[in-house]
């Protein structure tokens, strides 16, 4: 996509989708609102208060208070960050190695690309969540725990992605040009080759933050997740249900959050999606 | 199509045993050490008597020893025993769990094709129109909101608020005393909210893709060759469309597996529902590494013969694999 030109028409054609901007401004507004959370909420995220415990959404407390008098406004303002660190650190790690994988494995084929492309089928076979949920549960809770384990278990469908890719891009003339100037193979993979397989991995990876944002919330939900006090919106959750029969307020918002975060996303991806199809025509 | 059929097969071995690889590594790489577990609840326990427990599940020889007696085992079903006090063989822990967890999928998976191949198919003939919009934002919903959640919000609705519904379990209290029709109403009564809430987690990416698949199939030329006959639409759709469109939708199924089963997890805990997800959940927190391995091994060989299926399914749908000039 270094392409002016074609960024350019990316661009007006990601532009003229109302769906996939609306995505695009609520994710902005999700990062500033995390980012200054300190300055938009009077309350601590830990700020316990065991004098209006369960209290209903008020003037003080838009979105009520939990089970230890936490504004539950509050701790879903910083429950963002965490949302938003999964997602994009979680991604990054799978987008990684599928890249390199996906690379390798396209660029040099034969027995090496069998053997990688077994090992992508197998990893497809596990669910998913059993997978990260045997791993997770042996390790200490930590937030990076489980931005990593996201990440080595997410990373099959890009290396498919990006080795179908090379494969095409890799018999082009202008890659035989650069062979024949005395190019190695690394500079042809890495500066040749890999910016032009990225924009399928795009749309890939931004759905792949919305699936990492829903993946760590029921891992938390379930409390092997991020570890309280820290709220994160699965946590939230968590006490939601304990307490559902009393406090509707605690279930309701940090699942409005979580829909509304993976909604953009899903937004964006689908816009990018589109903008790079060239069948469509607006 | 015998050969293709022996190929797929034979192809499952290497698979199957890829399968073992990752789940031993996957369960041995974790810091801790299983029997600390059964000590850390008896502080009684002498370095003498830890060694023996390690050595009685095997666990004193190195590693690729204990992965090539681990897979010798598998291949006669014997998953050991597991690690929790009652010490009963994995494998009937886990018989007595699927057919819970399968029945549910099998359910949720009817509803779910039931539902969207139909709101995929008028998507794609009304497209653009209100329907079509309306359907893109119900899918984009199902895309986002948290299946978890909705459960819980579901639980509230109708077990809490309106108190229609049970909210856990699979049978009430005292449901033995019942006759079989009251029985059976108890159970369906019991399922409706787990059933549909995993149903709709799975309805919007499921005709989102009919509907792409089938718009795909009525650009085709030989679609427009059958209206040009003078065929009437309802003819061309259902009879030439959709039969190629519907192609694809088979391995979506095979493909759909691995989510189910994941998706089990969660479904089990907040209904609890006494299936494979809980049996999973239960052992990971008390480290039984036994079991553990027994149903991811399980979980993904399901998928494997799902995959498997689909594939010869399409086999059978499609000609053109058939004889053998596809792959």
């Amino acid at each position: 996509m270094r392409n002016s030109f074609f960024r350019q028409v990316f661009w007006n054609r990601f532009r003229a989708n109302r769906f996939a901007m609306a995505g695009a401004l609520l994710i902005v507004a999700l990062f500033l609102v995390s980012l200054l959370a300190p300055f938009i909420t009077p309350y601590g995220p830990d700020e316990l208060d065991l004098y209006h415990v369960l209290m209903p959404p008020s003037a003080a407390h838009w979105f009520g208070t939990d089970d230890l008098g936490r504004d539950v406004l509050t701790r879903v303002i910083y429950g963002a960050r965490i949302s938003l660190k999964v997602g994009f650190v979680a991604v990054g790690i799978a987008v990684a190695i599928g890249t390199v994988i996906g690379l390798v494995s396209g660029y040099y084929s034969g027995h090496l690309d069998n053997i990688l492309m077994r090992v992508v089928d197998i990893m497809l076979c596990f669910p998913t969540f059993f997978l990260i949920l045997a791993v997770i549960a042996f390790l200490e809770q930590s937030i990076w725990y489980i931005m990593i384990i996201i990440g080595l278990t997410g990373w099959m469908g890009v290396a498919r992605l990006v080795r179908a890719e090379v494969l095409s891009l890799r018999e082009r003339d202008y890659v035989m040009a650069v062979r024949a100037l005395g190019a190695c193979d690394a500079r042809i993979i890495f500066r040749h080759i890999l910016p032009n397989a990225l924009s399928p991995v795009l749309v890939s990876a931004t759905l792949g933050v919305a699936g990492a944002i829903l993946t760590e919330s029921a891992l938390s939900f379930l409390g092997i997740g991020v570890p309280p006090p820290t709220p994160s919106w699965g946590n939230i959750l968590t006490a939601g249900k304990e307490y559902i029969e009393f406090a509707w307020w605690l279930t309701l918002y940090p699942g409005l959050a979580i829909t509304v975060t993976v909604l953009a996303y899903y937004l964006v991806g689908e816009g990018i999606r589109d903008a790079l199809d060239p069948r469509l025509q607006r | 199509m015998i050969a293709y059929l022996l190929k797929r097969i034979l192809l499952l071995i290497p698979l199957m045993l890829g399968i073992t690889l990752i789940t031993f590594t996957v369960v041995h790489l974790a810091p801790g050490e299983p029997v600390e577990m059964q000590i850390s609840m008896n502080p009684k326990v002498t370095a003498e008597a830890r060694e023996r427990l390690k050595e009685f599940y095997g666990l004193d020889k190195p590693l690729h020893v204990q992965y090539a007696v681990w897979v010798k085992k598998l291949v006669m079903l014997d998953f050991g025993r597991s690690f929790a006090p009652d010490n009963r063989p994995v494998i009937d822990k886990i018989r007595e769990r699927i057919p819970i967890t399968l029945s549910l999928n099998v359910i949720s998976l009817l509803i779910e094709f039931g539902l969207a191949l139909p709101i995929g198919i008028l998507a794609a003939i009304r497209r653009d129109t209100l329907f079509d919009k309306g359907m893109t934002v119900f899918v984009f919903l199902g895309f986002a909101v948290p299946t978890f959640w909705l459960a819980l919000l579901l639980m509230y609705l109708f077990g809490v608020t309106l108190g229609w519904l049970p909210v856990s379990g699979l049978h009430s209290l005292g449901s033995e005393d019942y006759g079989p029709f009251l029985w059976f109403w108890d159970m369906v009564k019991h399922l409706l909210i787990p059933v549909s809430v995993a149903a709709f987690g799975s309805l919007a990416g499921l005709s989102r893709y009919m509907r792409s698949t089938m718009l795909d199939v009525i650009r085709q030329d030989y679609i427009t060759t059958a209206r040009a006959k003078g065929l009437r639409e309802r003819t061309v759709i259902l009879r030439h469309a959709l039969r190629n469109a519907l192609l694809p939708v088979i391995t979506l199924l095979g493909l759909s597996v691995p989510g189910l089963i994941g998706g089990s997890v969660i479904f089990e805990t907040i209904f609890a529902i006494p299936g494979m997800g809980q049996l999973f959940y239960g052992g990971v927190m008390a480290r039984d590494y036994p079991l553990v391995m027994g149903i991811l091994v399980i979980g993904a060989g399901l998928t494997l013969i799902g995959n498997m299926l689909a594939d010869i399914g399409y086999a059978f749908a499609d000609p053109r694999i058939r004889h053998g000039q596809g792959r």
